[in-house]
């Protein structure tokens, strides 16, 4: 891991749904502008962990985390981190594409506005290069007003990733982005993601040891909570040093 | 885990399947469970048509003269031993001759439909029962009882008879000139609108109830006067009321509401919201006469010590009565609507940097619109039908102001204060039936138009479809 940034850095994270635990003393690096994917069985905490990296977690009521997740340098659990403000920061996209019923404009809007923009050229401006960015542009350029519930569910994605783009994050946070898609709009986001990482730290989930391959820079394998083995996606494909690392990647359980 | 396994195959084991072949097998139970379901939803629905129909039909005795006007005219009149073209009286004398041909024990002059309705019962009757007859037509048809039945088959199939009773019928009207008739009716016209006016009990018409009916200082007016030489009946002051307090309740209802729907959907803390959903509810339940009792007692004399209203009870007074009533309602049908949003809508809001407030605000309330506008006109319904507390606290004068510091009664309020000095049937009583019906009418299409419209509408942006 020579010539990266560190951009989220977790130091013994442990999380609790209630009394169980979800997590167990996670310390991970997560290199700047690199892809990084998390994979592993289900159930084994992958969007459990993606969620604490921008706090989502504090939404659910008997929640407890301890340890810490330094993002910049700065630990975001600490008490006088303003939660909205770290969100801002950090985008994401859901497993279940889920736009707002609202229009198209609207929804890439949102962003944007809730940040205080309220002028219509600059929301203009930047709906359009989300659009672009998020490669869809194309495709709803003709219909910006009409409702985003209205569009396919691959479209309903690759909006929903210009929408997280439309608030100029450092981080997409990507969790199972593709599991309900067709190989086409499946290639589609994969395509977007790899062009998106020259500008952004990337962390995606996925069940889908192909696509672990193909888009990512770095991989992660949980287990049961735990994280047992971090490399180079080369490295963890072709010689994983983790004898479950490998029963899992070629397919002998999970 | 290992435990549970054997056991669950077990259970597979106790559902054992008969082979498959034709006819059904019936089971009483659940048959007489379905009747049983069937009968009772007949009922119920019938009984609200039932009702349905009563008050309307309650409602029509406004814009008739009373019975008794009717029979005191139609007396007077027979009594002078003339027939008149009048069509009730045609049928009255038509319904006394045939008595005659039937039994002519009967005296002519005798008009009381009780003993017309006995007498033709005792005929057929008679008829019916005896083994004599020899109309095979009318042996089919008389082994009913009822009331109903004997009238029609004196009709239908009693023809020959019905043939002498017409004749019958006819000759003293046919000996009449048309002159003649129509002094009769003039005159019968005459007394039944001298008695209206002595009495009090002139019928109403739609045009009057919606146009002025008095001048004060040569500007129209609308006045609800009900009782005197000259009743009132001018529906706008009481409309005009309910609408003013409903609104007043809704505009200090509704805000309160639904940000305390949002603050328990998106704010608060899982243990409090465990505390103030069934609090509010509860307080749904709250007796509205409690609540009248709080506003004619306390709530009046708070403020009229704040704002120094000249009226104790005004319509402001009753407006906060309505609050008091509808913010449940409205709380718990927007709480509800609220709720009903997925989570992962206010997830990506929140992801995207949004406050919870302007979460709440930007993507759980328009998402919620139509089941927050559900929420209003379920209250405003409630609001306007609302009977106890607009008795108990706006002071029920039938006033058309725009000052909300001084007093309305309104239509609900009307009914309750008027109910107990009506005449069976007169006037009046039909007056405060059609004011019933009217009520019904205006919260009926709201909420039509909260179900057809609204709810389609939430449906339709949850699904997205
Ligand atoms: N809200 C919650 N309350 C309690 N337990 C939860 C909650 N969410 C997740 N868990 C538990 O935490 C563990 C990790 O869940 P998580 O959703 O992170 O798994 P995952 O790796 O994302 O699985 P999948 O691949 O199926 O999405 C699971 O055992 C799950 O049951
Ligand atoms: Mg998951």
């Amino acid at each position: 891991m020579k010539n990266v940034n560190i951009k989220i850095s977790t130091k013994n994270l442990n999380l609790y749904y209630g009394t169980k635990q979800a997590l167990m003393d996670i310390t991970l690096d997560i290199p700047e502008k690199q892809v990084t994917a998390f994979i592993g069985p289900s159930g084994c905490g992958k969007s459990t962990f993606l969620r604490t990296l921008n706090r989502m977690n504090d939404l659910i009521d008997g929640v407890k985390i301890d340890g810490s997740v330094y993002i910049d340098d700065i630990n975001i659990y600490d008490k006088n981190i303003d939660v909205v403000q770290l969100r801002k920061r950090i985008g994401m996209v859901f497993q279940k594409s889920n736009p707002f019923p609202k229009s198209i404009f609207d929804n890439v809007a949102y962003g944007p506005r809730v940040n205080g923009i309220s002028e219509r050229s600059k929301l203009e401006e930047i709906v359009v290069e989300s659009l672009k960015r998020a490669a869809i542009w194309d495709e709803v350029k003709d219909r910006l007003k009409s409702s985003a519930l209205g569009l396919s569910g691959g479209q309903q994605q690759r909006l929903c990733i210009a929408r997280c783009l439309a608030v100029n994050p450092d981080i997409i946070l990507m969790d199972e982005p593709a599991s309900a898609l067709d190989p086409i709009s499946t290639s589609k986001i994969e395509e977007l993601i790899s062009e998106l990482k020259d500008n952004y730290t990337i962390v995606i989930v996925t069940h889908n040891m192909q696509q672990a391959a193909r888009v990512s820079d770095f991989t992660a394998f949980f287990y049961i909570g735990e994280l047992i083995e971090f490399d180079k996606t080369k490295t963890i494909f072709t010689n994983p040093s983790n004898k479950k690392t490998e029963e899992y990647i070629t397919g002998r359980f999970g | 885990m290992e435990k549970e396994k054997p056991n669950s195959e077990n259970s597979v084991k106790y559902i054992i399947h008969k082979p498959l072949a034709y006819g059904k097998k019936l089971y009483i139970g659940e048959f007489l469970a379905e009747k049983f379901i069937k009968l009772v939803a007949f009922i119920s629905i019938a009984a609200i048509f039932a009702i349905f129909y009563y008050v309307f039909q309650e409602a029509t005795y406004a814009f008739k003269s009373p019975e008794k006007i009717n029979e005191y005219v139609q007396k007077s009149h027979l009594n002078s031993n003339q027939n008149t073209s009048s069509d009730n009286l045609k049928q009255e004398s038509y319904n006394s001759n045939s008595d005659n041909s039937t039994s002519p024990s009967t005296n002519q002059e005798d008009l009381k439909q009780e003993s017309y309705s006995s007498n033709v019962d005792q005929n057929l009757k008679q008829e019916s029962y005896s083994p004599t007859t020899t109309e095979g037509e009318l042996k089919q048809d008389t082994y009913s009882s009822e009331k109903d039945v004997p009238k029609q088959i004196v009709e239908t199939k009693n023809k020959s008879k019905l043939k002498k009773i017409e004749t019958s019928v006819e000759t003293p009207i046919e000996n009449l000139t048309e002159s003649d008739k129509q002094a009769i009716s003039q005159r019968a016209q005459i007394l039944k609108t001298s008695l209206e006016e002595t009495l009090g009990e002139k019928p109403i018409t739609f045009k009057e109830m919606f146009s002025p009916n008095d001048y004060i200082d040569n500007k129209p007016d609308y006045v609800w006067q009900p009782v005197g030489n000259t009743p009132k009946f001018s529906f706008i002051p009481l409309f005009y009321g309910a609408l003013k307090v409903t609104m007043i309740g809704l505009v200090i209802a509704a805000p309160l509401a639904i940000l305390a729907a949002i603050f328990t959907v998106s704010f608060a803390p899982k243990w409090l919201k465990e505390i103030i959903k069934p609090a509010i509810e509860i307080l749904a339940g709250f007796p509205s006469v409690v609540l009248g009792f709080f506003c004619l007692m306390t709530l009046a004399t708070v403020i009229q010590e704040v704002f120094h209203t000249t009226y104790r009870l005004n319509s402001f007074v009753g407006g906060i009565g309505m609050a008091l009533a509808v913010i449940p309602i409205i709380y718990t049908v927007t709480e509800d609507a609220l709720t009903a949003i997925p989570r992962f809508m206010s997830e990506a809001s929140l992801a995207l940097g949004a406050s919870r407030w302007q979460t709440a605000w930007r993507v759980l309330l328009p998402s919620a619109a139509p089941g927050v506008f559900a929420a209003l006109i379920l209250g405003f319904g409630r609001a306007f039908g609302e009977t106890m507390i607009a008795l108990m606290a706006t002071g029920n004068a039938a006033l058309v102001s725009n000052n909300i510091f001084e007093s309305v009664r309104t239509m609900a309020a009307t009914i309750g204060a008027e109910m107990a000095e009506v005449e069976f049937r007169g006037v009046h009583y039909g007056v405060l039936f059609l004011i019933g019906a009217i009520l019904f009418m205006v919260t009926f299409s709201l909420n039509a138009l909260a179900e057809f419209y609204v709810r389609k509408k939430l449906m339709k942006r949850i699904q997205g479809l």
